[in-house]
């Protein structure tokens, strides 16, 4: 075992034993324990639960992945991820914390008098959290796999047994207690890095300052436009400049959103505070400690774009000795291709690697590639590939001998995983990195798994199914529906059901067309009636399933779609990730417009939306 | 106008408000106005840019504070406050 393989395995078997501690000594006692912690968590320290809950797999390895390939287009993530919590915290926490029961269906059921309701929203939630919970699960698989050199399948399993132990014990009161640990972990594993490579390229040790510095390499240029200039001669545009549709880009960014008010799993973290002003604070709190890794997360990206570029392309461009030589690759691009995340091709043939934009010509290569493996269409294959190269024939990289991009294989996850590497820092931190990432993946599968299992315990079975269990009966079945819920996740997690990428737009869709808007609308119009609500509901659930159906495929079967996903067939060009806030605009429409045609809902109803209105007498957790 | 009613639309003013300049920091200056305010930077940023990456996430929290802070006023006002 070599020295980076100790350290790793002390410092991530470090972080359980704390996790494993904790739990211990936080057991959920009754279902007030297991749902909502009692409802007596600091706010501060809700806070930070609610960071290391929403910050998962995806924030913490491939969103700066997505920036530093993205540029500006990407900020629709930064954006949509944290503005959302403006909308959690103004419009829907602080009242439903005064409501104070236990799940987002329950307030749904009691808000619209009606099951039915509440079971739509209970399919929402579970179809939302399983689908994000899959994507946890494969995280914590791919950690282990790539730093501890366990196999994916055995790294799966250790994680679903820790997350076991320790969720099915402690519940809400557990899980909290963990994320607090979790978090700090994830922030020193992210921002570390980022200092260090900040220092190095700028001087500057405040990453979110360093993106905005001038390069200490002595130019005196500032690092964006110097990253500017490079990737426009590389053949790229502009890392700042918009590429995408201003149209596209605003849906995505409402749409994530909304979306992020209303996944059930946060929602729920703001029932655990014990006052209405808690809610509040602490939704300010949980955006503090984003913050902190999303104003981040840009420099770490622009700069890793920035070092991959300098690692390639050594000189001037088209100089003859301006290319890296394969055989002189440093450590950690060979590390990193045995894990199939880096890959390259010496497409001319001169012993050196070129990273530069062909204008699709090495997509169309590979496509044609595929198309003869799998018995395509290689025709139309063949000409695309022709096409392009007649283009390319026409640029400036063929008078350098260029015959497409060699940089065959760049993975978005890589400018997180390898940054440590590319900047050669210490083994602690590479290992620290490892850390940071199972812990952002464990502590959001750990609230999802506690929202499917208190949906399953107590919007299901205590409301519809058997009325009459006792609180610790019901304790039991949410421990079970718990287990329940992780082997189901791990299942998925070992036989990925392809569409595992894409369930990210699905989660976002459903909760910004279905959950957010029904909670909304409870809370602001009192005369929303529950015809108007479930109508709503269904209305933005199906709208958003078919339009991203449409484009994806059936259950995410690319061979059913009903037409390619492309922007030029996209409906008026929004992406079926953008479409959740067309599919809430919907909800809305036929929500009032249903409701304005029916009965106004019964009187005490509109005496409960006008108690959760005012935070006076909001007592401790309610049962019924 | 009762007391509870004054206080709903009290707050429904301050929310209104704070989602001004929530939309304005990001669709506005991030999004719809990003090119024209690429023309001016601050420091190494193009500032449209410096908005969409930096700026808003900075005023979503402050904003945050803002309201929980002017709700805690409101609620003590209308002497509507948890026990």
């Amino acid at each position: 075992m070599t020295d980076l393989m100790i350290t790793t395995y002390l410092v991530v078997g470090g972080t359980f034993a704390l996790y494993f501690y904790i739990a211990l000594k936080t057991r959920a006692k009754n279902t007030g324990e297991f749902y909502v912690a009692g409802k007596g968590v600091h706010p501060v320290l809700n806070g930070m639960a609610t960071g290391a809950d929403w910050m998962s797999a995806a924030s913490f390895i491939s969103m700066a992945g997505m920036l530093a390939m993205g540029g500006y287009d990407a900020s629709a993530y930064l954006m949509g991820w944290t503005g959302g919590y403006c909308l959690l915290a103004m419009l829907l926490a602080p009242y439903l914390r005064k409501y104070g029961k236990f799940t987002v269906p329950e307030f749904i059921g009691d808000r619209f008098y009606s099951q039915t309701a509440r079971l739509v929203a209970v399919i929402c939630l579970i179809i939302a959290s399983l689908t994000y919970v899959i994507g946890q699960m494969k995280g914590i698989g791919v950690a282990f796999s790539r730093f501890m050199e366990i196999p994916f399948e055995t790294g799966l399993l250790i994680g679903m047994g820790i997350v076991f132990v320790y969720a099915v014990l402690g519940g809400m009161k557990g899980v909290t207690y963990t994320q607090i640990a979790q978090y700090v972990v994830l922030i020193f594993a992210y921002t570390v890095p980022a200092v260090f490579i900040s220092l190095q390229l700028t001087g500057n040790p405040i990453p979110q300052l360093g993106l905005g510095s001038t390069m200490s390499s002595g130019e005196g240029m500032y690092l964006l436009e110097k990253l500017d200039k490079i990737v426009v001669d590389l053949g790229f545009s502009a890392y700042t400049a918009q590429k995408g549709s201003t149209l596209n880009i605003f849906l995505l960014t409402m749409s994530l959103m909304i979306g992020t008010a209303g996944l059930p799993h946060v929602i729920t973290r703001f029932f655990t505070v014990p006052k209405v002003k808690d809610a509040r604070s602490s939704a300010g709190w949980a955006l503090v400690f984003i913050a902190i890794l999303y104003t981040t997360a840009p420099s770490v990206g622009a700069m890793a774009r920035l070092n991959l570029i300098n690692t390639v392309q050594t000189g001037e461009i088209g100089s003859a000795e301006g290319n890296l030589a394969i055989e002189e690759r440093p450590q950690w691009m060979l590390n990193w291709e045995k894990t199939g995340l880096l890959g390259f091709e010496d497409k001319n043939g001169d012993g050196k690697i070129q990273y530069y934009s062909d204008n699709g010509l090495s997509e169309a290569q590979a496509n044609l590639a595929a198309a003869q493996k799998a018995g395509g269409d290689v025709t139309a294959a063949q000409a695309k590939v022709d096409a392009a190269e007649t283009k390319h024939a026409e640029s400036k990289f063929a008078g350098f001998g260029w015959k497409g991009n060699e940089m065959t294989k760049v993975d978005n996850d890589i400018m997180v995983l390898a940054n440590p590497e590319i900047a050669k820092l210490p083994n602690w931190v590479i290992a620290l990195v490892a850390a940071g990432g199972i812990a952002a993946a464990l502590s959001t599968a750990a609230g999802l798994l506690l929202a499917i299992s208190s949906a399953i315990s107590h919007d299901l079975l205590k409301s519809m199914i058997t009325k009459n269990i006792d609180d610790k009966t019901e304790l039991l079945a949410g421990r079970i529906a718990m287990a329940g819920a992780i082997i189901v996740a791990g299942y998925l997690g070992l036989n990925p059901p392809g569409f595992a990428a894409q369930v990210v737009a699905l989660a976002f869709g459903l909760a910004a067309s279905s959950i957010f808007p029904a909670l909304m609308m409870g809370i602001f119009v009192k005369r929303m009636n529950s015809a108007g609500a479930i109508c709503g509901m269904l209305a933005g659930l199906v709208s958003t399933i078919t339009y991203i159906f449409w484009f994806k495929g059936f259950m995410f079967i690319a061979t059913t779609a009903m037409a390619p996903d492309t922007a030029a067939s996209w409906w008026l060009g929004i992406s079926p990730g953008s479409f959740g806030a067309v599919g809430a605009l919907i909800n809305f429409a036929v929500a009032f417009a249903v409701s304005s045609i029916t009965k106004a809902p019964p009187e005490h109803i509109q005496h409960l939306v006008e108690d959760i209105r005012v935070p006076m007498g909001a007592g401790a957790a309610q049962s019924h | 106008m009762n007391n509870a009613q004054k206080y709903w639309q009290a707050n429904i003013r301050l929310v209104i408000g704070c989602l001004i300049v929530w939309f304005f920091v990001s669709f506005g200056c991030g999004i719809l106005f990003v090119k024209q305010l690429n023309a001016i930077s601050l420091g190494g940023y193009p500032l449209g840019f410096w908005f969409a990456q930096q700026g808003s996430i900075y005023t979503f929290v402050a904003l945050i504070f803002i309201y929980a802070w002017r709700m805690n006023q409101l609620d003590r006002k209308f002497n509507v406050e948890e026990a």
